[in-house]
């Protein structure tokens, strides 16, 4: 029993593991008897792992397939948006935070912007805040699109990827015709928005409304009342309302519980309150409701679309905002509702042309939170489930 | 002395008994190696058509670059994965490693001894074919366990494990369901049923059905119990458990690259075919064309006979349409020569078959007429064969993977209890029947 194969692969992994994070709260120590022992296995999934949506990686504690305990380490993406903050000016410093939901870029600068306005005390003009909302509910249809197609690759149904995919394609067309960029689109700027509507605008996004609904179908038609889908998703990855609270966590996966919380709703910005849409709720806060809730969102969103684009009202699109943004020395928080959830920016400012402190609290970072809780107990196969049902984006967990 | 040879030799080739007797054993041979190239070829088309059917499902285009339409793509594969760096880790066990695949690729070859193409279409008449089946092709997930424990890695472990489990709790549901179908073969006026392959194809034709249709709804439920737990023993989506890309990266083959990785999808593509062949063989009438009580005769034979040519028309025509299609870029000119060749090729096959169904019409001893014979025989089976394969890239575009332990409800809770009560409620009909 000299060479037995496998010790060598225990000696390869652990201390590796158990360096890299110094306060497991997994115990991780070699077993006593390292040879042939038959007990737990530790396994690094990620950061290269195609299911882990970027370079996640998760240290996952197996008894078998079941899993006794995770452990995320995070920062692979790390570009410190934060303290980039700090040395740049408000205007400057807009187009980073596209960078860090990618998917949602539309959201996190409606974020930003937003949070320097309530700095400057400066409100958009009406115009402007439509056209906010339009985009924005697009990018959340977009976002969720993006959710559901790797969601559903994650579960082993391929199909929903691509047609996921070929939909957010005419999102991303009004997206490049409007600003001239596809994914990071850096589409508001402080005060309102740069750019007038194009011509044709409103029929692109009347044309969107008509032809989206028939997708969200088929993607149900696939999923839905799937036998499989369902076996997979229900029960996986349950979290209690309570629970939820306790972590912070917000956006689909908090409502998928049984909380009625949104911000667009609770704290109505960007005129939100001038639209006529429901919060979907769900009640066992397992995959599926949050699958059902992430779905009827997309159908609220095009409600919400369709009044803003109906409504769209005259005026000028930039409110009065001095070329050089220099707000009183103070301290804001604001929140949206991103498609992930609460998106926070807390800004200080000391009086200056830069931010003193700029802290983003990211509904990914915070909701990752709850892996550990939702996939104690299951199975290796409902990790990838749970990952992919909280909807994470990497570059927004590590900044 | 030369010509006694001579004579010897002819009359041993043109010896008229069934494949598997002692007199026929070049034949054997020759069988052999026809069916592991044929297995081959087909695996490569059946790459480029999973490739293309499933982009079709998905609103892509598939491989469109490496000749036209794709078509070359399969062997600038093959060729790629033959030049690959051969590694293996240092970790893994070598010699384990190294057999590993080929244990998967003998198991899976191995099962075609007993498929009978035709009535001496076959390599053997084994009397125990089923059994010999059934054996040699649970024999495939050896080969995934031992790739697992070779490679010596995480991933490829719990692939191997849930790969072991899942065979274990399907193989029962499949030999019940097997079974079954070997009852309805005893169904006749002697009472004695058969294990030979070509046996229970014959029987089949002697009852007058097919044993899909035995015992409505029986014999049915059968079928779907033994379609669903071959795709459940060939790992294939939606029971892809052990591959599992989502969750296991690639599962037992995450460590194999280059060739060997490719001889575990020869394994695989070969494994496919083999099942479908049993299904068909055991429920879908094997060789026999559709309805052969009701529609026999010489003008039945004849029109049936015409079947194949009209296959390989069609195939012509729509890489015809392909050619016409094309755009006229100069880009596209080798394309569309390399197509129209192709096209030429398709509908020089087709007349060749049109012309032995012509010649061959006379049910007599003639070389033409035994030769059309055999192409018929073959074409029936490869047809309902194909359609399962079109069944099992169908299924991997629709649907979403099952979890391990909702695999392991379905096998034990479900299609066990289900095949056995069919088992029992054949066994008791076929009773009340004789």
């Amino acid at each position: 029993m000299t060479d037995v194969p496998m010790a060598n692969v225990k000696d390869n992994t652990l201390p590796n593991a158990v360096s890299q994070v110094p306060s497991s709260h997994l115990d991780l120590e070699t077993p006593e008897h390292p040879y042939l022992d038959s007990n737990e296995l530790i396994i690094n999934m990620g950061p290269q792992h195609p299911a882990t949506h970027g370079v996640l990686r998760v240290i996952l504690k197996l008894d078998g397939e079941k899993v006794l305990g995770t452990e995320c380490v995070i920062g692979y993406l790390h570009r410190g948006v934060e303290k980039i903050a700090e040395n740049r000016t408000y205007t400057m410093f807009n187009p980073y935070v596209d960078r860090m939901d990618y998917v949602a870029a539309v959201s996190n600068g409606l974020g930003y912007c937003q949070a320097v306005e309530k700095l400057l005390n400066v409100e958009a003009p009406p115009r402007a805040n439509y056209i906010r909302v339009i985009l924005t509910e697009l990018n959340r249809i977009a976002s969720h699109q993006l959710w559901l197609g790797t969601h559903a690759l994650d579960i082993g149904a391929m199909t929903p990827l691509f047609y996921t995919f070929r939909d957010r394609e005419e999102i991303l067309k009004i997206f490049e015709k409007y600003c001239g960029a596809r994914l990071t689109t850096h589409a508001f700027r402080i005060g309102g928005c740069q750019y007038e509507t194009y011509a044709g605008f409103e029929k692109d996004v009347k044309n969107f409304l008509a032809f989206f609904p028939p997708k969200i179908d088929e993607y149900e038609t696939l999923l839905t009342g799937n036998r499989i889908w369902i076996e997979r998703t229900k029960n996986v990855g349950v979290i209690s309302a309570e629970d939820c609270i306790a972590l912070g966590v917000t956006g689909p996966v908090l409502r998928a519980s049984g909380v009625k919380w949104d911000i667009r709703k609770a704290i109505p910005y960007a005129n939100y309150s001038d639209f006529d849409f429901e919060i979907p709720i769900g009640e066992n806060g397992d995959t599926y409701d949050r699958y059902l809730v992430r779905m009827i969102e997309m159908r609220q969103s095009l409600r919400i679309i369709e009044q803003a684009i109906n409504g769209l009202p005259e005026g000028p699109i930039m409110a009065k905002v001095p070329k050089v943004i220099k707000p009183a020395p103070g301290e804001i928080y604001h929140s949206i509702e991103a498609p992930k959830g609460e998106l926070g920016y807390f800004i200080v400012s000391d009086g200056s042309t830069q931010p003193y402190r700029l802290r983003v609290r990211p509904p990914s970072f915070v909701n990752l939170q709850a892996l550990d809780l939702m996939v104690r107990g299951m199975l290796v196969a409902d990790v990838v489930a749970v990952i992919g049902t909280l909807d994470i984006v990497l570059g927004e967990v590590d900044r | 002395m030369l010509t006694s040879t001579i004579n010897a030799f002819t009359s041993y080739l043109g010896s008229p008994l069934p494949p598997g007797n002692a007199g026929n054993q070049l034949w054997a041979l020759i069988y052999v190696l026809i069916i592991f190239a044929g297995v081959a070829v087909v695996v490569l088309c059946m790459n480029w058509i999973e490739r293309k059917a499933l982009a079709h499902f998905q609103i892509r285009l598939g491989p469109m670059r490496v000749g036209p339409h794709g078509l070359l793509q399969p062997i600038a594969d093959a060729l790629k994965l033959m030049l690959k760096e051969d590694i293996i880790p240092d970790e893994a066990d070598k010699l384990v490693f190294w057999v590993a695949p080929l244990i998967g690729l003998v198991a899976a070859f191995t099962v075609y001894t007993v498929i009978p193409f035709g009535p001496s279409q076959a390599v053997s008449d084994m009397n125990i074919g089923i059994l010999f089946m059934l054996g040699v092709s649970s024999l495939g997930v050896l080969g995934i366990v031992t790739a697992g424990w070779a490679s010596n890695s995480h991933y490829p472990l719990i692939g191997a494990l849930r790969s072991s489990a899942q065979m274990v709790s399907y193989e029962v549901a499949m030999g019940l369901a097997v079974v079954s179908a070997i009852l309805m073969t005893s169904l006749n006026r002697t009472g004695t049923g058969t294990l030979s392959m070509i046996g229970i194809v014959q029987a089949q034709q002697q009852q007058g059905i097919w044993f899909l249709f035995k015992f409505f709804p029986l014999g049915l439920i059968a079928f779907v119990i033994f379609a669903i737990a071959m795709v459940a023993e060939t790992n294939r989506s939606p029971f892809d458990l052990a591959e599992a890309e989502s969750e296991l990266t690639a599962g037992f083959h995450t460590e194999y690259s280059g060739l060997r990785w490719s001889l575990f999808m020869l394994a695989e593509y070969a494994a496919m075919i083999a099942v479908s062949a049993i299904a068909v063989t055991l429920w879908l009438g094997g060789w026999l064309h559709p309805f052969p009580n009701a529609l026999n005769g010489p003008a039945w034979e004849f029109i049936f006979s015409l079947f194949p040519g009209l296959t390989f028309g069609a195939l012509a025509l729509f890489a015809v349409i392909g050619t016409v299609r094309m755009p006229s870029h100069s880009f596209f000119r080798i394309q569309r020569a390399g197509l129209a060749v192709f096209a030429l090729l398709l509908a020089f096959i087709a007349l060749l078959l049109f012309v032995i169904a012509i010649l061959g019409r006379n049910p007599d001893a003639s070389i033409a007429a035994r030769f059309r014979e055999g192409i018929d025989y073959v074409y029936w089976f490869m047809l309902k064969v194909a359609i399962f394969m079109y069944l099992f890239i169908w299924y991997r575009a629709t649907w979403p993977r099952y979890r391990f332990d909702q695999l392991m409800k379905v096998g034990w809770k479900v299609m066990l209890p289900i095949s056995l009560g069919v088992l029992i409620l054949t066994a008791i009909v076929g009773v009340f029947v004789s």
